[in-house]
């Protein structure tokens, strides 16, 4: 019995970790894009990027799923998501993309703007590029003050997976509860737990590492 | 041969003017102080020549090069923007270095970069170039440290080797000495003084004023936005002619 359920829990957080490293490949940087829109001087950019970050942060992840999967079949009256599990699980990775990008970019506008202006205006007096600017002055500095927060985000990104389920994507609670009704059991659910807690708690050793390589300046 | 000329700034932000129609030339090899009061219009001026700030009017030559005229507004792209930069050095009151790069780092950035473009200079040669500037402030035991290991003091020095490396006709500094204790301030004075006694061409904004009379060459009294009187230091400090300067020297 154990193995079984070990063996369908790992199916399940297959899918749970499918999840999050594609959400984590297009999110960052997509946030880094809308990071830059929020910050243009140009309004005609700056309001509408604004007004998406304040969507998006302002209504909860499980209604923007729904709306995102069921949206287009029913509004547009075709099935753009495509048809079984293929389909839903580009749909939920669709959502939790735009969500998170929004709030990556938030991050990243903090980190961006939080670096004083005299950082710039060195490398411009020794004649650097903006983008040299960028790469070789700002963009350390920036990545040392968001790695607190971006990883705090992802960490929650862990466990926001389990979410997928209200469009039938299969991920591991799915199936610990599956064995609920099958078998009668509740101890596959804590174990669902423990793969959270170890997996978050592999994360949290990662970010001290990156967080202690980039002690070195202040 | 006039090394910089300025002719008639003038800049406002917003509807305050800042600089209401500056003047004044200098010479190859000379120093210049510039003094007066907070909101006097100093700070800004260094920030035209350096262009971190465009003025409205007004024009400016470096060694005969027209680097800005306001009557003949040509390209202001970035590239010649950065260009024009060259002529000048700056270093600031808060000193601004990266503080992810060490000393050495700090002061061979900028050159490699440079290096990156096409401008070939050999690696090992900006590297000399570097220590040999560290040295030159006094900071050869310095050079790998990061700026958070440094002292205010020191960091300004690195600063002072940053902005050499680049070779600039003038160097300006922006009150190089107002955000150090004052235990500091001597070390930081002393390499300017060196660097003047070197005939560095130098444009220097100081509330230190027995300093800016020892250094200077020619001293400039701004206020409310226009040089109310220049002269040699003698002149300036020991016969202003103006009310307003005898004012302003009597508060120190």
């Amino acid at each position: 019995m154990f193995l079984d359920v070990t063996l369908t829990l790992l199916g399940g957080f297959l899918g749970t970790i499918k999840l999050f490293i594609l959400t984590l490949v297009f999110a960052l940087p997509l946030g880094l894009l809308i990071s830059f829109g929020s910050m243009k001087h140009f309004a005609p950019l700056r309001y509408p990027v604004k007004f998406i970050i304040w969507i998006i942060r302002g209504t909860p992840l499980m209604l923007q799923l729904l709306i995102i999967y069921y949206g287009p079949g029913i509004i547009l009256h075709q099935n753009i998501w495509g048809s079984g599990d293929g389909g839903r699980f580009i749909a939920a990775l669709v959502a939790f993309v735009i969500n998170y990008a929004c709030y990556f970019s938030e991050i990243y506008r903090g980190g961006i703007q939080s670096i004083p202006i005299g950082q710039y205006e060195a490398g411009q007096v020794l004649g650097l590029t903006k983008g040299q600017i960028f790469r070789k002055v700002i963009l350390l500095q920036v990545i040392k003050r968001i790695v607190p927060p971006i990883s705090n985000e992802i960490i929650t990104l862990v466990k926001d997976t389990s979410l997928a389920r209200v469009i039938a994507v299969y991920e591991i609670i799915w199936e610990g509860q599956s064995f609920i009704k099958s078998a009668g059991i509740i101890w596959p659910l804590f174990y669902t737990g423990l793969f959270y807690l170890v997996f978050s708690g592999l994360l949290t050793l990662l970010f001290g590492y990156i967080e202690r390589r980039l002690s070195y300046f202040r | 041969m006039d090394i910089l000329e300025v002719k008639n700034i003038r800049k406002k932000f917003d509807r305050t003017e800042v600089l209401k129609d500056i003047s004044f030339t200098m010479q190859e090899g000379q120093a210049v102080s510039i003094i007066g009061s907070s909101g006097s219009g100093k700070t800004t001026l260094l920030r035209c020549l350096n262009f971190l700030e465009m003025p409205d009017e007004g024009v400016i030559r470096v060694k005969d090069e027209t680097l800005f005229d306001s009557a003949a507004p040509g390209s202001r792209s970035e590239a010649e923007i950065r260009k024009k930069r060259l002529h000048f050095g700056l270093v600031f009151q808060s000193f601004n270095l990266f503080p992810q790069y060490t000393a050495i780092e700090n002061v061979m950035l900028a050159p490699q970069m440079m290096n990156e473009e096409g401008h070939r200079r050999d690696s090992g040669e900006v590297r000399r170039h570097a220590q040999e500037l560290l040295e030159k402030m006094g900071l050869q035991n310095r050079m790998d440290n990061y700026p958070h290991q440094l002292s205010g003091g020191q960091q300004q020095r690195v600063a002072i080797a940053r902005a050499l490396a680049l070779q600039p006709d003038i160097l300006c500094f922006d009150e190089p000495t107002s955000a150090l204790d004052p235990e500091l301030t001597g070390e930081v004075l002393r390499v300017i003084r060196e660097l003047a006694e070197q005939k560095t061409t130098m444009i220097i904004v100081t509330h230190e004023m027995s300093f800016a009379r020892d250094v200077a060459d020619h001293v400039i009294f701004m206020d409310g936005g226009v040089i109310a009187e220049q002269g040699t230091p003698q002149e300036v400090f020991d016969h202003p002619r103006e009310e307003r300067t005898r004012q302003f020297l009597s508060r120190f």
